[in-house]
């Protein structure tokens, strides 16, 4: 037997080699202590970089401050800017866009998403080239994205346009995606679910791949039919992921920013203003620090409340 | 011992010449960061600043962002206090808050020692780019790049006799420059649709980008000729009535007529690149922007020379053209401050101002635009010197850009959403104007 396969042996092994001055310190500290010793450093990065950052957040949210006039007092304003916030009408456009967004493209990913995940997770021909060929447009970056569906929404020479006249027949620049107050929400959403349907599909899959397939033999033996098995065993086994899946994208695209500023800057008029557009306006344009901490502080309440009361349900399903 | 003595001897010389040729390398390798927009005139002014290099052994680094992206990126620079640039070129409207926040340094006393008048500037652009407060002679920059907003039109279409013919026909005078917004209009509403060349053609390309400042800058020059005044000339910052007048009302709705009939397909998010880009594809018989652009306009292989036409911004009761153009300014948190000013003092003399002009930049000393053979010096000159003496601003105030955002927003949202009347639009803007005034406890 080998002095070292045993835990004792590998300890005494490291007690030696341990520096006698640094053995004499750790060994006077207890094991909380040492265990503090451990997480102080990430709890002193965790406090400077979202405690703080967060606190100080709110404090602002309370003054006049503006970033760009560090000359100017800062005064205490109290609730007034989330008074003004919660009553302004343009703020409430701004949540109303970005919950039709939100609402939207969490429909149409999950649906889609999932009957993604049901074809490959079926073997068949050319299964793994399908596979990357659906993951990629999550790999490209939100700039790329924006930028060539800019381009693609063009109406004179833009494909999106092209494809769809060459099926209903008329002038390709009879219409344009970007321009057009009722379009405009739509355009957004179809490059949303055309980027991000495969990272739906991929939670999806991994929750079908989580479900044994005794169940499934089980299920056969009893002559279930397949409509049955899918809603008996697929759906509720896969739940969870599906939740997850939601969860994730429900809170990415209350946050949407990048792809919405890239392809309509909010526009037209204010028909694709997002809330984060709204509150990145207010806060580096109109560097009005004050209002937009309040603004942020709105929002992510908002974000993390429903977080919270969806994950409570998440967790109900779990143990179910 | 000797041989000691040499050392001893020779030691301090050569430590004192090292230290010298260091000081010498460190004035040669630290260079002045001008920063501006990237655009045409950038790579003027690059071209032109060789000369200071060459006359001061400055070397010079430029840092140009997009037009897009410009305000941003050197608004957050200047207020973060950064020392990217020592020298800005930065826009009109940005004069109020960077000299009330410490951005810009104060050049008077550096103008009186150095015996630069603003008196051998254009006065407009003296006020535009130079003054903070409006018309107090408190300088934060020297008037670098004149500009206003213009129009180029394609003068080979408006040759042509059978188009001749049937625009006489059909409104009952030549096909020829607009003296009015209304005949402006007529003229893109003939051309909209038509088939040039075997290639459909549209009417005119106008502003109408949301994120920065562009369909508010296009606006503009419907709305000045029009009526529209900021606010009242006896009483800053009262705008009722006029910023919302029946005028201005006519003019917004002039422009959105003009955005409706006239545009080319898709063309709701537009500013001087898109212009360009529709112009230069020949796709547009009419063009909005900045006379900036009119040098290398004229110089394009395709659309350029003789096929393009320039003309001021037409009146209506008024002739008024929207200002554009910049001052150059020292930056306050920039280590090389004594450099940046020896640029100035170099960019205001005669000899350069002449040769920025004749570059492609457009010089706002008198030396220049008073030459009587200025306005043969280009097919724009004429039209830049008539547009220079009938400009207005958009609010410099320090919070000009949340002025100018509720503006992008009204107009936009009138415009290109369809959303409400001009009336109600104008009336939204000035109650949103008031709002940010009450804040900056202006009213």
């Amino acid at each position: 037997m080998n002095d070292l396969s045993t835990p004792s042996q590998l300890a005494l092994r490291a007690a030696a080699a341990t520096p006698i001055g640094v053995a004499r310190r750790v060994r006077g500290l207890s094991d909380r202590a040492i265990a503090w010793l451990f997480i102080t450093p990430t709890i002193l990065l965790l406090l400077a970089i979202n405690i703080f950052p967060l606190v100080w957040t709110v404090y602002l949210s309370f003054t006049n401050y503006r970033a760009n006039r560090p000359n100017a007092p800062v005064n205490w304003v109290g609730l007034d800017w989330y008074r003004r916030i919660l009553t302004d009408p343009d703020v409430w456009a701004a949540m109303q866009v970005t919950a039709h967004f939100v609402i939207w493209t969490i429909v149409i990913e999950t649906l889609l998403g999932f009957a993604l995940a049901m074809l490959i997770d079926k073997k068949f021909r050319g299964h793994g080239m399908w596979t990357t060929i659906i993951l990629l447009p999550m790999m490209l970056s939100p700039a790329v994205v924006g930028n060539f569906w800019t381009f693609l929404y063009q109406p004179q020479i833009g494909l999106f346009n092209y494809v769809v006249t060459f099926f209903t027949g008329g002038d390709p620049s009879s219409f344009q995606m970007l321009g057009d107050v009722t379009l405009s929400p739509w355009a957004i959403i179809i490059v949303d679910v055309w980027m991000w349907t495969p990272y739906v599909m991929l939670i999806c899959l991994a929750g079908l791949r989580s479900i044994p397939d005794y169940i499934y033999e089980a299920a056969e033996v009893d002559r279930a039919s397949a409509w049955r098995r899918f809603w008996s065993i697929t759906v509720p086994m896969a739940l969870p992921f599906i939740m997850l899946a939601v969860l994730f994208r429900g809170i990415e695209n209350f946050k949407m920013f990048d792809m919405v500023n890239l392809l309509t800057g909010g526009g037209p008029g204010s028909t694709t203003e997002v809330a984060s557009i709204t509150l990145k306006r207010a806060a580096f344009e109109s560097w009005r620090t004050g209002y937009s901490s309040a603004f942020a502080v709105i929002l992510f309440v908002s974000v993390f409340g429903l977080a919270n009361i969806y994950v409570k349900a998440l967790n109900r399903v779990k143990q179910r | 011992m000797k041989r000691r003595s040499v050392v001893a001897m020779t030691a301090p010389a050569v430590v004192l010449m090292s230290g010298l040729a260091m000081q010498q390398a460190h004035a040669q390798s630290n260079p002045l960061t001008l920063c501006w927009a990237a655009w045409d005139p950038a790579n003027a002014l690059v071209e032109l600043s060789k000369d200071f290099t060459a006359q001061t052994g400055t070397p010079m680094k430029f840092e140009f962002v997009p037009w897009p992206n410009f305000a941003d990126r050197m608004l957050n620079e200047l207020n973060s206090h950064g020392t990217l640039c020592d020298v800005i070129i930065g826009d009109s409207q940005w004069i109020g808050g960077s000299a009330e926040n410490g951005h810009y340094v104060k050049l008077n006393e550096f103008f009186d020692k150095n015996g630069i008048s603003m008196d051998d500037f254009m006065p407009a652009t003296v006020v535009g780019y130079s003054e903070w407060p409006k018309n107090t002679p408190n300088y934060w920059a020297l008037p670098a790049m004149g500009d206003a907003l213009g129009w180029t039109y394609r003068k080979d279409w408006f040759a042509r006799p059978e188009l001749k013919a049937e625009f006489k026909q059909k409104y009952g005078r030549e096909l020829d420059v607009p003296k009015t917004l209304d005949e402006l209009h007529d003229i893109a509403q003939f051309f909209q649709g038509r088939e040039i060349d075997g290639k459909k053609v549209y009417g005119a390309a106008i502003f109408t980008e949301r994120g920065s400042e562009g369909i508010t800058m296009g606006v503009a020059n419907f709305l000045y000729p029009y009526g529209f005044q900021y606010q009242a000339a006896d009483k800053p910052y009262d705008m009722e009535g006029h910023v919302n007048s029946a005028d201005a009302v006519k003019g917004l709705e002039a422009y959105k007529a003009l955005y409706d009939c006239c545009t080319p397909p898709g063309y709701s998010n537009s500013y001087m690149e898109q212009n360009l880009d529709a112009f230069k594809s020949g796709q547009v018989a009419l063009q909005m922007n900045w006379f900036a652009f009119f040098p290398g306009l004229y110089k394009d292989p395709n659309v350029g020379g003789d096929k393009i036409g320039f003309f001021v911004n037409p009146g209506e009761k008024v002739h008024a053209s929207q200002l554009g153009g910049q001052g150059i300014s020292v930056v306050s948190y920039s280590k090389n401050q004594d450099q940046a000013l020896a640029y100035i003092k170099w960019f205001a003399t005669a000899e350069v101002q002449k040769k920025w002009w004749a570059l492609g930049g457009y010089s706002c000393a008198k030396s220049v635009l008073n030459d009587p053979g200025f306005t043969a010096t280009a097919p724009f000159a004429a039209d830049f010197l008539k547009a220079m003496g009938e400009v207005v601003d958009f609010w410099a105030e320090p919070s000009y850009a949340q002025l100018m955002q509720a503006e992008q927003k009204r107009i936009h949202d009138y415009v290109v959403a369809n959303q409400g009347t001009a009336q109600e639009a104008l009336d939204a803007l000035v109650k949103d104007w008031a709002d940010v005034f009450k804040e900056d406890g202006k009213i």
